[in-house]
Parts: C-alpha cells; structure tokens; sequence
C-alpha cells in the first residue's frame, strides 16, 4: 500500500471511530472527544491530499487545516464552557430529553 | 465606494461587538446603536451597484484568491442581505427593551447579537467555498451563545444538542469541501461547475456538503434539535434563528446546487429533496397541531415553512425561483413577527402553555394582532407576502403540470390554517374569562410594537413584490429555464 492510501485508511479508521464514540456514548465529555477524533480525520485526509506528490506540497489546504484547527480549538472551548454551565446549572453532563418542553 | 460600504457592512458590527466586549459599562447602548443603524444606509451603495452591473466582485484587502477572501455580491446575495438588515435592525428594537444594554442579560447578549449579524453578513458575500465554512461556523457558535444566553436549563440542554449536530454537519460539510478541492484545484464556488465532470468521488463530496447542510437548516427529517432550541430560547434570539439563520444554511444549499452543480444531471436528486420537504410541511405542520405551548406552536410551523424552500429543487424554473425566494422573505418577517409577539405573550402572563392563554386578547392586544398578522402571511391568505411566494409556487408548479407539488403547496396552506387558528381560537373565542390579573406583568410598548412593524411589513409585502421579483430574476444561475 502507498503512504496516502495508509493516510486515507487511517483517516476512514479515525472517522468511523469518532462516529461511533459520538453516537454510543452518553457523557458530553465522550461526545466532545468524539466529535474531535473525527476533525482530526478529516484534517489527515485533507494533508494528505495535499501531500509531495510531485515538487512542493500545495500551501492552501495546509492553511484550510490550520484555519480549521483554530475553529475546532475554539468551538471545543465554547462546548465545554456550555457544558460547565449545564453541569452547574442541572447537576449532570448528559442530555436527557426529560424536561424539553420547559416553559421556555 | 461600493467596497468599502461592503466591508464597512461586515466590519462596522464586528467592530462594535469586539467595543461591546471591551467596553461593557453605559457607552453599551451607543455603540450597539454605532453597530447597527448606519447598516441600511450603507446598503445603498451595494444595491445601486448590483442594479447597474448585477454582480459585483471584490478581493478583500487586495488579495486575490485562492490564499485572499473574495466577495461576491448578485441580486440574490442582496435581497440575502438586505433581509438579514432588515429583520436584524427591527427585532434590535425589541431586544433593546428585553434585554437593556445597561443591564447585565444585555451586556451578555448584545455581542454575541452584534457577531451573528456580522458573520451572516460576511456568510452572504462569500464566495468560496471554505470561508462559506468559517462564516456558516460563526453563525453557529454565535447562535448557540445566544440559546443559552439566559442560562436556562432546557434552553442550555437544546443549545448543547444544536452544537453537537452543528458541529457534526460542519465536518461533513469540510470534508466535501476538501474532496472538492483534490478534484478542481479551487475553491471558489463559481469556477468549480466549470472544473469537475459528475463522478462518484465529485457527487460524494457535494452530498457530503449538502447533508451537513441539511442539517444545519433543519429539514425533515434532521430538524429534532430545531423546535427545542427555537422555542427554548429568549423571544428576539428565536426571532432572527427561525428569520435567518437556518435559511443562510438553505441558501448555501442552493448556491452548491444551482451555481456549483450547474450542469449536472440532478433531477432524481432534486425529487428526492422536494420529499423531504413535503414530508417536513406535513409532518411540521401536524406537529405544530399537537403541541401545547405556543412558542413550540411557532417552532414546528418553522420546520413546515423551511419545506417549501425545498420545493425549489424539483421546480427549478424562474417562477420556482421568485417563489422560494419570496417565502424566504416574507416568512422571515412574518415569523420574526411571531416570535417577537409570542415572546411579548409569554413574558406578560409568565406561561405559554395554550390553555392558560384564554383572554390574553384582551391584556395584549398589539401582541394578538401582530401573531395573527404574522399567521395570515404564513397561510398564505392575499394581500399578504406570503400568499404571493405561495401563488408563484402554485403556478411553477402548474407550468411544468407538476400536479403533486401543486396539491403540496395548497395542503399546506390548509395545514397552516389549521394550526394558526387552533391558536387564535384559544386565544380570542372565549366567554369572557378575566386573565388572573396578578400574574399579569407589563412590558414596554416597544416591544409589541417591534413584532407589530415586522407583521405588517410581511403583509405589506404582498403589494410591493414587483420590485423585489424582478431583481430575483436579474439573478437567475446559468441553466436555469422560464
């Protein structure tokens, strides 16, 4: 097998498990590593795709990932000061439909 | 000029959110005021622009692509923009009242206002295909912020499961983006029909894109996390997220689809994303009918009304076009309207659950009137904006004897009255009950009167449609037919 196919194959692997996490497990923390387990797939693939196939790798999806890093970095912060505010606010980290029809 | 009023437009409110973090005390009120009310005069260049030339390109700073940020502006991108204006700077007036600038709710709630407005701005303008991501992400997470803004449990718990998907579809829809970009070398949304055969690794990558999309905008059947965040969040927030911000996701469907697929063979596609929005009219409908509080009323009816923007795939003539986007439009104003008045209600008699509502006609009446002003444009009934986006569609869809969308769009409407006057008839047709008048809380006037200008401008809507129609079909994509 070529390195960029290992790449894909490591990225599809990465993915799949990040899917699985975010759909099977039920404490937020779990689903936030979930969903940035599956980031961190696509941003394999996406340097991958970009990678010394002939003379100087592409720079512009090396800036994407970069960018892309960044926002990931940042919504992870806003999702887990949101979930703080949760934690502190009904005592648990998970989300159960029980009270969803609240007056809002 | 034009450049600089564009980026004074995105700016100017990012500029005064930034002010607004830093500068939290009594100068709030004035630099919201700085951040917002210059926005419709500074509209005027960019519209003069687009009806002299149509489309007007701009490389941000003097930086071309693919490394600059480059704008676009056609007539659809600036009726986008002049609604998002429009609807901001009049539900504005609302919050101004609901959540005061001096108050602590308002220092929390005006930058994060100040940044969704901006990033939906800048959403509009953009013309390729990652800062459509940056900018779709920023709505997003600013939208979010403002679910939770008042630290409600049930309104953080739909927050946290509207990131959660949110941020789920964000990936889905880079991933396409970077599949896109290994097969074109581009990323401009306007060269890539030029760059790409349809192949499964290209129609991969855009249903990637769209899915997330799809989930973002709520459509049946990926809308579970809409009526909880919608009805769960403070009156003017549920405003602009049910006005705006699932359309902008909508409408970048239609810009992938339309500009960036132009040419490609879609029609078994399109028929299935004309289903999925007839099954979210009814199913949003019949849902809106069983729910028993009046904000999640309002909340369903949104999933319903976001179906008939779906009907633009499977129709796709120029009709289809001024259509979808006239309900665009005037659905946005109308369920800014609702909203706004629904929130006035709930905030007045501290509950809005259906059956405590009997009489409230008589306690808020400007808030009743502007609700059922709102519901005649979403039924469709004439003269209002909604009953000429509803007629546009009826006659797309006789003109290419599409007989199944055309009993659709006219079910619907049905469908609609049903719920509205479930509504209106708890409300108003009572004998004589006497609210409690202790749990009774005044609320300024402007607030009813913020939801009354937006009622009345959907209906208005209905007479000055010409205008608004023609500039649509200045702004056609390439392929599409009359």
């Amino acid at each position: 097998m070529d390195s960029l196919g290992l790449y894909v194959l490591a990225a599809a692997v990465l993915f799949g498990v990040g899917v699985y996490g975010l759909i099977v497990s039920e404490h937020l923390m779990r689903k936030l590593f979930a969903i940035n387990i599956m980031g961190n797939a696509i941003f394999i693939l996406l340097v991958a795709a970009s990678g010394p196939v002939e003379g100087a790798p592409d720079p512009v999806p090396q800036a994407l990932v970069l960018t892309g890093i960044v926002i990931a970095v940042s919504a992870t912060a806003f999702a887990l000061a949101l979930m703080v505010r949760l934690y502190q606010e009904t005592g648990q980290a998970t989300l159960s439909s029980r009270d969803e029809g609240d007056d809002g | 000029m034009t450049a600089e009023a564009l980026a004074l437009i995105v700016f100017l409110p990012l500029l005064a959110a930034c002010a607004a973090v830093a500068f939290p005390g009594r100068w709030l009120g004035w630099i919201v005021r700085i951040g917002l009310l210059p926005l419709p005069v500074l509209m005027l260049a960019p519209t003069l622009a687009v009806l002299d030339q149509n489309v007007i390109h701009l490389a941000l700073a003097g930086h071309a692509s693919p490394l600059g940020i480059e704008w676009r502006l056609d007539p659809l991108s600036l009726l986008m923009l002049w609604l998002n204006v429009g609807i901001t700077v009049l539900i504005s007036l609302h919050a101004g009242v609901s959540f005061r600038p001096d108050s602590d709710r308002g220092q929390r709630f005006w930058p994060l206002w100040l940044i969704l407005f901006a990033s939906m701005n800048a959403l509009v303008l953009s013309a390729d295909l990652f800062n459509l991501y940056v900018t779709l992400e920023l709505v997003t997470l600013a939208a979010i912020g403002l679910i939770a803004v008042e630290s409600k449990p049930a309104a953080l718990r739909a927050g946290m499961r509207y990131l959660l998907l949110a941020l789920m579809a964000s990936l889905l829809y880079l991933l396409g983006v970077g599949l896109i970009y290994g097969q074109t070398g581009t990323l401009d949304l306007y060269l890539i029909a030029e760059q790409i055969e349809p192949g499964w690794l290209p129609v991969t990558a855009m249903a990637l894109m769209i899915v997330g999309l799809l989930i973002k905008s709520a459509v049946f059947p990926l809308h579970a996390w809409l009526p909880a965040a919608h009805g769960n969040a403070p009156g003017p927030v549920s405003a602009i997220l049910s006005a705006m911000v699932v359309k902008v996701s909508i409408y970048m469907i239609w810009r992938l689809w339309f500009w960036g697929a132009a040419g490609w063979d879609l029609a078994t596609a399109a028929n299935l994303m004309g289903l999925l929005g007839a099954a979210a009219i009814v199913y949003g409908s019949l849902a809106a009918l069983v729910q028993d509080r009046l904000k999640m009323i309002v909340a369903y009816s949104t999933v319903a009304q976001l179906g008939y923007l779906m009907l633009l795939f499977p129709l796709a003539s120029t009709l289809a076009f001024q259509a979808a986007s006239y309900h665009l439009l005037s659905h946005g104003l109308a369920k800014a309207a609702m909203f706004l008045a629904a929130a006035n209600i709930l905030s007045s008699v501290g509950t809005d659950r259906l059956q405590r509502l009997a009489g409230v006609d008589q306690r808020r009446p400007l808030d009743v009137f502007a609700l059922a002003l709102g519901g005649v444009s979403i039924l469709g009934l004439p003269p209002s904006g909604g009953f000429v986006a509803k007629w546009l569609f009826l006659e797309a869809a006789w003109h290419q004897q599409a007989w199944g969308w055309l009993v659709l769009v006219a079910a619907g409407g049905l469908l609609a009255a049903a719920y509205l006057f479930r509504v209106l008839g708890v409300i108003c047709l009572h004998p004589r009950k006497r609210l409690n008048r202790r749990q009774h809380r005044e609320i300024p006037n402007l607030a009813s009167v913020a939801a009354l200008i937006l009622a009345v401008s959907a209906i208005a809507a209905g007479f000055f449609s010409a205008p608004v129609l023609s500039l649509i079909s200045a702004g056609l994509p390439p392929g599409v037919t009359p």
